[in-house]
């Protein structure tokens, strides 16, 4: 009797785990990194984390550019037919990906408990028409790098970096002389992202929230650009022309700038190697303070099977779990998702050894959402264009933020 | 005719078209169905949850000419090309005629020359960006020697569809260096030395003799030249992305990005369509001049 | 030629072939010194191989190395096949329609796989390729230049062998392969030399048709692996560079008097 029974379990024991192997589920997920080295690795040792603890599903995590690379790789892939259950993509992409009826919101598939265990400013972006479609994962403030060795060596306390618009330009031009310069603001690449925090400091929101309408030639907006180019052009803080995106982090590192604004997500790499004391500021204020996140969300895709949506939504748990979340803070300076992420012993022990870790999170009281609108793509494009063209001296920034606006309204005009 | 004669024929043809079909076959699904495809699909508007697809007629064609992106981006690559041609075209002729008299080390300088040929375009935009990157780049440390301020290369509406002009001549002259480098082989020896007896000078023996017979590959090379200016936008993904606001963004970089990173398919199509037709336009020109040149010979 | 004249021309030639390679040249100084070193120029600072280390780190290399060699086989063997049976139509097989048809092939110079990207892409997903190194080689294989290559070369084949091989009881196939084929032997390394390179270094066709690392070209991987967004390490991208050219250039800096032999005997008549 009893060896019946103990063959019958060990029979039941081995049909599951024959049936659970059958039914692997395959999830295939693109994803981007915009910022630091290798972080590749990191991802996909959370996978093989992922795997080894869910063996029913197997996961094949597509690294694949930038943000705007990941996008047009997997909807690439969904075009022509390839599988792709599951992607972390910019979380300004989602009213693009709702209009193309390309994914599907998350409220029927997870627990509302559970979706409101994240930091609420870094949903923002993601609900939309009252639900829930992007998960928030590698997510971002902008944050001033300061350089205290060249602080101290103008003279200034480089234990309080600049906190209002006066002040920053008042230091910066303590900071400047032959050998470099006192602010660097990135304006390729990501310019919008910019030019958003410092419109949110001068007290105006460069778009609406139903992502139909844009604010380009308010006033107070081209104020903004008008100040941002004032810091090359009046004040000389900081080099003429555009400065580049993807070279800054380096620039910064060679002491060419004492003060350089960059996303948070570098936090790490500049750790690593940086070769003088440096600290981390929020952004400072001009009518109030402000960043907007930034960073990749993920999605579910909409031509996915029932038991494709329940694995994706495992991974993506446990990929924004508070430990997982702890882990990739630690090794990119990305945010923790949710409060309990910083109630974790791992992080809890990271900041305080190492207290700028804290700064993005700090900042997202005073955060917004990130720029987004339908025709995202585009309408971001001309705005790209208008920063562009007013700090290369091409156009006013009356004029090319007018023209920006009317491109936004020529595209928007349909989504009305 | 005879039976035989007519069974033989028809065995020709089949023949003929079965060697032919696996040519045709690859053809018709990568070139000859494609431009048909493109311009149906330019006719159409893009669907979306709102709007579903419907026929426009030249509507996507109406749009680009209204959009002032579209005007800048094809002065650009006028401009790329009415620089690259003939700049490409007179340092390859220049290297060919070094490459080809009796200087000393010449092995290395030629293979020189020819090196930026077999490197791939985005391996030669990442060596480039070591130039042009402001503060650190190479040119800027040069500068900076002679006390000249530094410049951004690569952010400056000004410079930037320069330093995208450089990266494809220096990529592309080695390789047309070739071609002359041939057709300059084939100018008999003993012309030379009849020349040389006669005491002509070497300007008046290169101007009246050599670029004459060079004439027939300055053709062909322009023409290549010119599908090149079309062709070669792979360093633009690295080095400016068409920036600063649009002005390094050639046709080709357009398209891919209607296409890909817009999803904006039907402008894109129209925007291929008139690509198309350009080059369209200077393959009759060869054609012509193929034709005249045979002729002559 | 005067001893002056000589001498200038010297000077001017290598003065140019020195500002050909720098770009080279400084991409080898970046890659074997620390980044900070580099960009500061300091001439006497050690040399260090880790760059290199962490470029190959930083990507599946080996896995794109491996995609890339595939990727220029699968385009050279198809290539081949296809241009010579069209090339032998045309040179030496009377068919109606085949001027038409030359026309049409010579048509093809101008219709550019790169410009027909979005149809040819729509294409390449209909018959199942997309993601695929076949997907990638495939819109190249009927390459009109080869076939006009082809023509030509067989076109100079006298007609007395083909002759000869015929009375000897050889089938057409037959004397293709062992009378026009090997005689046309300089032309086809000529083309292999060109059709290599091009492949090896082709770009934008490979970033839309492949999306992963499984398929992904080196090109493709060296500009994922470089792009802005990862925060450009100026030396890692050296090294990542160099790294990526190399065996082309090893090929060609050893191979190049073939190189460029095939190019001048054969390139174009």
């Amino acid at each position: 009797m009893k060896h019946t029974q103990i063959f019958a379990a060990a029979l039941t024991g081995a049909l599951t785990f024959a049936n659970v192997s059958a039914a692997q589920t395959e999830l295939t997920m693109y994803y981007p990194i915009a910022v630091g080295g290798s972080l590749t690795e990191v991802v996909n040792g959370m996978v093989a984390q992922f795997e080894a603890e869910n063996p029913d599903i197997s996961v094949t995590a597509i690294y694949s550019g930038n943000y705007d690379d990941t996008r047009v790789r997997a909807l690439s892939a969904l075009n022509a037919g390839e599988p792709a259950q599951l992607a972390v993509m910019f979380s300004i992409d989602a009213y693009d990906l709702i209009e193309q009826e390309l994914i599907i919101p998350f409220d029927g598939l997870a627990s509302e408990e559970w979706l409101n265990s994240f930091y609420p400013a870094l949903m923002a972006n993601g609900q939309i028409e009252g639900q829930t479609w992007g998960i928030p994962f590698q997510r971002s403030t902008i944050v001033a790098y300061y350089n205290k060795d060249l602080f101290r060596a103008a003279g200034l306390d480089p234990e309080s970096p600049p906190t209002t618009w006066d002040e920053m330009v008042e230091m910066g031009k303590a900071l400047t002389n032959d050998d470099h310069y006192g602010l660097m603001i990135p304006s390729t690449g990501y310019p919008y992202w910019m030019f958003q925090a410092l419109a949110i400091q001068n007290g105006k929101e460069v778009m609406a929230d139903d992502g139909l309408s844009t604010n380009f030639d308010d006033p107070d907006v081209i104020a903004t650009l008008e100040f941002w180019r004032s810091l090359s052009q009046e004040h000389g803080i900081m080099p003429e022309g555009t400065v580049e995106w993807g070279t800054l982090r380096q620039a910064f590192l060679e002491g060419q700038t004492a003060i350089m604004w960059h996303s948070t997500g570098n936090l790490t790499a500049v750790k690593k190697s940086a070769s003088f004391d440096f600290g981390v500021a929020e952004l400072p204020a001009n009518v109030r303070l402000g960043s907007p996140t930034g960073g990749g969300n993920f999605y579910i895709f909409k031509d996915t099977s029932d038991e494709e949506r329940a694995a994706s939504m495992r991974l993506i748990e446990f990929m924004t779990s508070p430990e997982q979340a702890a882990a990739w803070s630690i090794a990119t300076g990305y945010m923790g998702v949710s409060p309990a992420a910083y109630e974790t012993d791992a992080l809890k022990a990271y900041v305080l050894e190492f207290p700028p870790a804290l700064v993005a999170r700090n900042q997202l009281q005073n955060a917004v959402a990130e720029f987004s609108t339908f025709e995202t793509a585009r309408v971001r494009e001309g705005l790209n264009n208008a920063i562009q063209s007013a700090l290369t001296g091409a156009k006013t920034p009356a004029e090319a933020l007018g023209e920006a606006q009317a491109a936004a309204e020529r595209l928007l005009r349909d989504y009305r | 005719m005879s039976e035989l004669a007519k069974l033989e024929r028809r065995r020709r043809a089949i023949y003929g078209w079965l060697l032919l079909s696996p040519a045709a076959i690859l053809l018709s699904l990568f070139a000859f169905y494609p431009s048909i495809a493109t311009l149906w699909s330019s006719l159409f508007s893009r669907g979306t949850r709102r709007h579903p697809v419907e026929f426009v007629g030249v509507e996507n064609y109406t749009d680009l000419f209204a959009d002032p992106t579209f005007w800048i981006v094809v002065k650009n690559n006028l401009f790329y090309a009415g620089i690259t041609v003939p700049l490409s075209m007179f340092i390859a002729l220049s290297m060919a005629l070094w490459a080809n008299s009796k200087i000393s080390a010449k092995g290395f300088v030629r293979t020189a020359y020819f090196t930026p040929t077999v490197l791939p375009m985005i391996a030669a935009a990442n060596l480039w960006l070591f130039f042009y990157t402001p503060g650190l780049g190479v040119l800027d440390q040069i500068g900076s020697l002679f006390g000249l301020p530094s410049v951004n290369w690569l952010g400056q509406p000004e410079t930037a569809l320069w330093a995208i002009i450089i990266v494809t001549v220096w990529k592309e002259s080695g390789f047309f260096m070739i071609f002359y480098l041939a057709a300059l082989q084939t100018i008999p020896e003993d012309l030379r030395e009849a020349v040389d007896i006669e005491g002509t000078s070497r300007w008046t023996y290169t101007r009246r003799i050599v670029l004459p017979m060079l004439m027939p590959m300055t053709l062909f090379i322009g023409v290549n030249a010119v599908i090149n200016s079309v062709k070669l936008i792979d360093h633009l993904f690295i080095l400016t992305k068409g920036g600063p606001s649009d002005a390094s963004k050639l046709i080709l970089y357009y398209i891919w990005e209607q296409a890909f990173a817009f999803f904006d398919t039907p402008h894109a199509a129209a925007l291929t369509m008139m690509v198309l037709l350009v080059l369209g336009i200077v393959a009759a020109v060869q054609f012509y001049f193929i034709d005249r040149r045979t002729h002559y010979q | 030629m005067s001893r002056f004249t000589k001498s200038f021309d010297t000077i001017g030639a290598v003065l140019l072939a020195i500002i050909w390679i720098a770009p080279l040249l400084f991409a080898v100084w970046a890659a074997v010194h620390s980044t900070s070193d580099a960009v500061n120029f300091r001439l006497t600072s050690p040399w260090t191989m880790s760059n290199f280390q962490a470029a190959w780190d930083g990507a599946p290399w080996g896995k794109y190395f491996l995609n890339t060699f595939l990727l220029v086989t699968v385009v050279l063997i198809g290539q081949f096949i296809v241009t010579t049976l069209a090339g032998y139509a045309f040179a030496q097989v009377q068919f109606p329609g085949k001027d038409i048809a030359f026309l049409l092939v010579l048509l093809q110079l101008f219709i550019l796989p790169e410009v027909l990207i979005v149809e040819n892409y729509a294409m390449v997903s209909r018959l199942g390729l997309f993601d695929s190194i076949l997907g990638v080689g495939m819109p190249y294989m009927a390459s009109a230049f080869g076939i006009f290559l082809m023509r030509q070369a067989f076109k100079s084949v006298p007609i007395e062998l083909d002759e000869a091989a015929r009375i000897e009881g050889c089938s057409r196939l037959g004397i293709l392969l062992k009378v026009y084929v090997p005689l046309a032997k300089p032309t086809y390394l000529a083309y292999a030399l060109v059709s290599v390179s091009t492949h090896w270094n082709n770009f934008l066709w490979p970033l839309i048709v492949t999306n992963s690392p499984e398929t992904r070209p080196i090109t493709v991987g060296l500009s994922i692996f470089g792009a802005p967004e990862n925060g450009v390490d100026i030396s890692i991208i050296s090294a990542a560079t160099l790294m990526s050219v190399a065996p082309l250039l090893v090929a060609f800096l050893i191979f190049q008097r073939q190189f460029v032999q095939a190019f001048l005997r054969s390139g174009i008549k």
